[in-house]
């Protein structure tokens, strides 16, 4: 997995609640078995004025102007500006694949659905729950102010503004360390290979019936 | 030992190891695994030169991408083909179990496990799919995971995880004329939100749910996750027990008398805490129909298309218009105007027999309405088709002018051809009524199985406590 320390990114506001994981990455590009490339369908069917399908050429295809992504203010923005409820719906991981392939390295909103938040952290990705009011905040500054950046540190656990102020922000401790440091839970977890073969024997004896 | 709850009992009882900042490693009983959400674990895994922990506790099928028609002939789109050809070549590498299109066992994923006795009391059960909720109808710890976590399943057993807080929500009292599972859930949602429950475990609770049968409470369950829960969970009891005795998978001989032992303690301890408690009257709870695209957009048949006036904020103001205008709708017409294009009965939500059964008996002797293009019945598996079948009811839908389809997850998500066309009006039994969900442009409302064959019959949505 990319590590994630620092960051000093070009902020983009998508000012809607309830942002599911079907806007994220509709379904007909679910159907690959890869879990690369999906940026270009990031938001498809916001992005593009025509039917998205899995192999098209996205740069000849009609861009929505309307769509905020597509505003030449916000190209090459790494941090995306979310309201409430931020990733609900279905547990595809392509949702956080498409997002890290578009170039996001942060997402900052007042909340996050269960499963999307966990599957940021798998991918490189920084979720950051910041109390309603101060997204209210960073919003208008946004929109006000072509060329907005944020840089956000993880060790510090900071998020600064351009006006001088920082914003402090919670990472559970154990996600921290793996995004700091790049490394994926599969390795940490077959450290304790002991622990499992011994919670598996006493399990067995327990309930049988699961083993039969 | 203190009073628990029966989520405290299901997570105690899994638990492998735990951290100081309470990140625990959770031991996982059964993963069920569909072909959209492994085939990049697979690859992981053998990039790593990882193999399963214990493939006895896997089990697959495809479900997403599979079409509902032509079942003897092969999947035509390509790139839908490939991705069900590599979960069969990954389960046939792995010596996984897999029900693959053809065997009567296939099906949705979350109808399959439990038709099979594969979801057992006490379990932990994941799958890469987020209506792994559905699971917790039968007192197991059931929720949904990404593909890395799919992977780490796959090959420690185990997942990361850390404990959610405990919502009850408890439904007394006894249910309406035409007042399902489906409603409870809508209701539910449409009061607490689809960010309600998030970061809860919710146990549903309460006569009502008592009274509800296991399909019932696999539609209860299924739709936590609308709520915002990862989990949904409802303690075992002997209508619990009764569905599972003789499945496949069923514990069988002494260990099914060991077994019920243990599950008759799977329910939450009188007095036992929870972080937040959720009471509603099941007898004021009506027939619930979506009007916009977020499951929480949501109100009685009786009711009306809200004003975006009248919402409590400016960014649901904002929401509640641009539902309106996704949707076609204007602000104050009755529900029971609202007409519509194309029906779809089935999913894991409502895809079960007893879903089949409550839809026909609302179709039988009648026929679809003209302006209705398409209505389908999709089972949710081949056993819920044969045993439809067995009953008479797809010859009831088939008189009637319904579609009587091949299992699968169909127009729920439309990843295969069922799908609606921008503009396009559905009643559907799904779970989700998200903007392009059925189809780009589709305009989806959540009912009821039987709200949605009376829909079909009238053309427009209609009050079946009423029929």
């Amino acid at each position: 997995m990319r590590k994630f320390t620092l960051l000093d990114g070009l902020v983009v506001p998508l000012d809607r609640a309830n942002v599911d994981t079907d806007a994220i990455i509709p379904k007909q590009f679910l159907k690959s078995i890869k879990r690369s490339g999906f940026g270009p369908n990031a938001f498809d069917e916001w992005r593009y004025l025509d039917h998205g399908e899995p192999g098209q050429d996205c740069s000849k295809r009609p861009s929505n102007p309307d769509f905020v992504l597509n505003q030449s203010r916000y190209q090459g923005a790494q941090v995306l500006l979310a309201r409430e409820n931020f990733g609900c719906g279905s547990s595809r991981e392509h949702a956080p694949w498409a997002l890290e392939d578009y170039g996001f390295r942060v997402i900052i909103a007042p909340s996050f659905a269960d499963i999307f938040f966990n599957n940021c952290f798998k991918n490189g990705l920084l979720p950051i729950k910041l109390d309603a009011d101060k997204v209210d905040a960073l919003f208008k500054a946004v929109e006000s102010n072509v060329g907005y950046k944020l840089k956000v540190d993880l060790e510090q656990q900071t998020i600064a503004l351009p006006d001088g102020t920082a914003y402090k922000f919670d990472v559970d401790a154990h996600r921290k360390h793996c995004l700091l440091n790049g490394l994926d839970d599969i390795g940490l977890t077959l450290e304790h290979v002991g622990d499992i073969k011994a919670f598996e024997a006493k399990h067995r004896g327990a309930q049988p019936w699961l083993y039969a | 030992m203190s009073a628990q709850t029966l989520y405290d009992k299901l997570w105690n009882s899994h638990v492998v190891r735990q951290e100081a900042d309470g990140t625990a490693l959770i031991y996982i009983d059964r993963q069920l695994v569909h072909e959209v959400t492994s085939p990049q674990a697979f690859e992981g895994l053998k990039l790593a030169h990882r193999k399963p922990w214990r493939t006895a506790s896997m089990l697959a099928t495809p479900d997403h991408n599979v079409p509902t028609k032509n079942l003897g002939g092969g999947i035509k789109d390509p790139i839908s083909r490939l991705q069900v050809e590599t979960l069969d070549a990954n389960c046939a590498e792995f010596g996984i179990v897999e029900f693959k299109r053809g065997d009567a066992r296939q099906g949705v994923v979350h109808v399959m496990g439990p038709e099979q006795g594969a979801t057992l009391p006490g379990m932990t059960v994941v799958c890469g799919d987020s209506h792994t909720s559905t699971h917790g109808a039968f007192a197991a710890l059931a929720h949904g995971i990404g593909t890395s976590e799919v992977e780490h399943v796959m090959a420690t057993q185990c997942l990361v995880a850390k404990k959610s807080k405990a919502m009850l929500i408890k439904v007394e009292g006894v249910l309406g004329r035409g007042v399902t599972a489906k409603d409870i859930a809508l209701a539910v949602i449409g009061r607490m939100g689809t960010a309600g429950g998030t970061g809860y475990a919710i146990e549903f609770a309460g006569s009502a749910i008592r009274g509800l049968s296991m399909e019932g409470r696999m539609t209860l369950c299924n739709m936590a996750i609308e709520a915002g829960a990862r989990a949904g969970m409802i303690a075992a009891d002997d209508t619990t027990f009764a569905y599972i005795k003789g499945r496949p998978y069923a514990p069988q001989g002494d260990n099914w008398d060991k077994a019920v032992a243990y599950w008759k303690t799977l329910h939450s301890d009188e007095g036992a805490a929870f972080d937040a408690v959720v009471e509603l009257d099941a007898t004021i709870i009506r027939p619930q129909v979506t009007w916009g695209t977020s499951p929480e957009m949501v109100t009685d048949i009786d009711g009306s298309v809200p004003d975006p006036a009248s919402a409590p904020d400016a960014v649901k103001r904002g929401d509640w218009e641009r539902a309106l205008a996704y949707m076609g709708l204007t602000a104050n017409t009755p529900m029971t105007e609202i007409k519509i294009d194309k029906v779809f009965i089935g999913s894991c939500t409502n895809g079960r027999i007893e879903d089949m059964r409550a839809a026909a008996a609302v179709a039988k002797g009648k026929k679809v309405a003209a302006n209705v293009k398409l209505a389908m019945v999709v089972p949710g598996s081949g056993l819920v088709k044969a045993q439809a079948e067995q009953e008479g009811l797809d010859k009831i839908f088939v008189e009637a002018g319904f579609e009587w389809r091949d299992p699968g997850c169909s127009m729920c998500l439309a990843m295969n051809d069922d799908r609606l066309e921008p503009g396009e009006r559905c009643a559907s039994t799904s779970n989700r009524n998200f903007e392009g969900r059925q189809g780009q442009g589709g305009r989806t409302h959540l009912v009821s199985p039987e709200m949605a064959a009376a829909a079909a019959i009238a053309g427009h949505f209609v009050d079946v406590s009423k029929l």
